[in-house]
């Protein structure tokens, strides 16, 4: 039996979220801890979540 | 502060038009509930695809002809020879298009050479066109967006670095504007990631790309329509010229981690170095990916939700979807934004691990 | 994958690479480079007024700390002078006294040895006079004796009434 792929875009898509939504979350602990560093941490989030999403992304455009 | 509160306004504005001329394209022949849905989709593919006139919309008159409001581009194809001509031959796509002897056939925005004046398609299997494609330098519509954005930075941004000629070092009128930003540009994205010592050199390319395309998104969601960004081509131009100038500026240090990495034992490296060189050209690629896909899914949700509103058609659920629509364009900006910031940020980044001299961090 | 290379557009491509190049190129030329100049020369300006200020600043302090300084120093200088001039005041003063002193002593001295001369010369005198006076008195006495008794006594009388101790 062949697994259609958008169960594999699916699949994509939970672990890039679970991956994201992590990040975003310590962004958030980090920012509650040390509001101070606020702008630092934005960056270092954005730039980790867009490296997981352009993963997420060029496995969605390769499957 | 001021910037912010004055920017709301057009901003709201602009929002409302881009409902008001989307709304108007699904209300044309919206009589048969069943067809709006078709009819939606099929604007929206139509929507996200390049064309090859000026239509800013267009409607069915009484008569039932459907009529355009916009203007023809010139076509300019090399096939065996230089052939420019107007896009107005192809009568929006419905009609073959004779230049010196030739046949053309606009088919799912791509133009084909067909034998004849029937101008027919023929089809394999999987339902591709196996006629033959001309080379296509054609100024579409989205070449079009891409040369008003080219004036317009190119005026704007003149114009503020004169103001600073004529005001002793300090911005003017819309300078007073941009010069944060672009300043944001040098001390938050370029200094950082690259390093006070090689940012310089790369400041052109970022202070151009980042304004290049937040402007392009954010003329993507005025009711223009035209949405450059969502093209794979303009967001592979971008990410190749960043793989190419992060190549080239590439020192002994950045080689020798992709193919040598120190710090770890001799097997290891030789698994990692393909590992390496193949995470050279996922950066760009992802860069690409991101870029269009985001912009994409943008366009697409959006203009779902506004489709919506015609296939409820009723005052709960449209007023629902507009209320969707318009927090989901409020976001659509900050998107914009955020692409533009990310994409010039990882370029940064790229440039940065290019151009870093110590060992220790890579 | 496949969609996407059919959505490639070779024209859009060339295209947005020939104008986005021509975009780089002429706003590094006509804008960028300007633009990021004059913010240099600006933020340049700005720290170099900030430092020159500071500078200064500093100055002004380095000034007023040697103005303290040379005020302490001639206050000190002051002090010592009046210091010496009150020492030398006070043994000049120290000086004459123990000069008028001495020489007092001295001239006491002087004094004392001329009165003792003096009393022992008067002494002597007193003496011989006495002597004299004696033997004069013996003399008259004697003679008076020798004829009247009553003669002699108011005689002795007499003379000792004229002689006073000078």
């Amino acid at each position: 039996m062949e697994i259609p792929s958008i169960v594999g875009a699916g699949l994509i898509v939970i672990g890039a979220g679970i991956g994201i939504g992590r990040i975003g979350g310590s962004a958030m602990d980090a920012i509650a801890r040390q509001p101070e560093a606020t702008g630092k941490i934005q960056t270092a989030m954005l730039i980790a979540a867009a490296l997981i999403e352009g993963i997420g992304f060029a496995a969605l455009f390769a499957g | 502060m001021r910037r912010k509160i004055s920017l709301k306004p057009i901003t709201l504005l602009l929002l409302l038009i881009t409902f008001v001329s989307f709304g108007q394209e699904g209300h044309g022949n919206g009589e048969e509930k069943t067809d709006i849905k078709t009819e939606v989709k099929e604007y929206i593919q139509h929507h996200l695809q390049d064309s090859y006139d000026f239509s800013l919309t267009s409607y069915t008159n009484e008569a039932g002809e459907h009529k355009y409001v916009g203007f023809p581009l010139p076509v300019i194809l090399w096939d065996n020879g230089l052939k420019v001509f107007s896009s107005s031959k192809f009568h929006h796509g419905e009609a073959v298009a004779e230049v010196a002897g030739n046949f053309y056939k606009i088919h799912h925005a791509k133009i084909y050479k067909v034998a004849d004046a029937h101008g027919e398609i023929i089809e394999d299997a999987e339902h591709h066109a196996t006629n033959e494609m001309p080379l296509d330098f054609s100024i579409t519509k989205n070449v079009t967006m891409i040369m008003m954005v080219f004036l317009i930075m190119f005026f704007m941004f003149k114009r503020m670095a004169s103001s600073y000629k004529k005001n002793g070092n300090m911005p003017k009128g819309t300078g007073r504007l941009l010069e944060p930003i672009v300043l944001y540009v040098r001390d938050e994205i370029a200094k950082p990631n690259i390093g006070e010592k090689h940012y310089k050199r790369y400041m052109s390319y970022l202070l151009t790309v980042f304004f290049f395309v937040w402007i392009v998104n954010l003329f993507g969601l005025t009711p223009i329509g035209m949405n450059v960004t969502n093209n794979i081509a303009v967001t592979f131009c971008l990410a190749i010229i960043t793989y190419l100038i992060t190549t080239f500026s590439g020192n002994k240090n950045y080689w020798k981690h992709i193919f040598w990495m120190p710090g770890v034992p001799w097997p290891m490296k030789i698994v990692l170095a393909p590992i390496e060189l193949l995470g050279t050209f996922i950066k760009p690629f992802a860069l690409m990916i991101r870029l269009y896909a985001n912009i994409t899914a943008g366009h697409i949700v959006m203009m779902s939700i506004i489709g919506m509103m015609f296939v409820f058609n009723n005052w709960i659920g449209s007023s629902l979807s507009f209320l969707l629509a318009f927090v989901l364009g409020v976001l659509e900006l900050l998107v914009a934004a955020l692409q533009a910031y990310i994409f010039t940020v990882l370029s940064a980044l790229y440039f940065g691990m290019a151009v870093e001299e110590h060992d220790e961090a890579h | 994958m496949e969609k996407l290379l059919n959505e490639f557009s070779i024209g859009l491509f060339f295209w947005q690479a020939l104008i986005f190049l021509c975009l780089v190129f002429l706003l590094k030329k006509f804008a960028w480079k300007p633009i990021l100049d004059s913010v240099n020369n600006r933020e340049e300006g700005i720290k170099d007024a900030l430092e020159s200020a500071e500078n200064a600043k500093r100055e002004m302090q380095n000034l007023q700390a040697d103005n303290q300084k040379l005020l302490k120093e001639a206050r000190a200088e002051r002090e010592a002078m009046l210091k010496d001039a009150r020492d030398i005041k006070n043994k000049m003063v120290e000086d004459a006294k123990e000069d008028a002193r001495t020489e007092a002593g001295k001239l006491i001295a002087q004094a004392q040895a001329s009165i003792q001369s003096e009393k022992k010369a008067a002494i002597a005198e007193l003496k011989n006079q006495v002597a004299n006076l004696s033997i004069e008195i013996a003399e008259k006495v004697v003679r008076e004796e020798l004829s009247n008794k009553d003669k002699q006594i108011q005689l002795v009388e007499s003379m000792l009434g004229e002689a006073t101790l000078n």
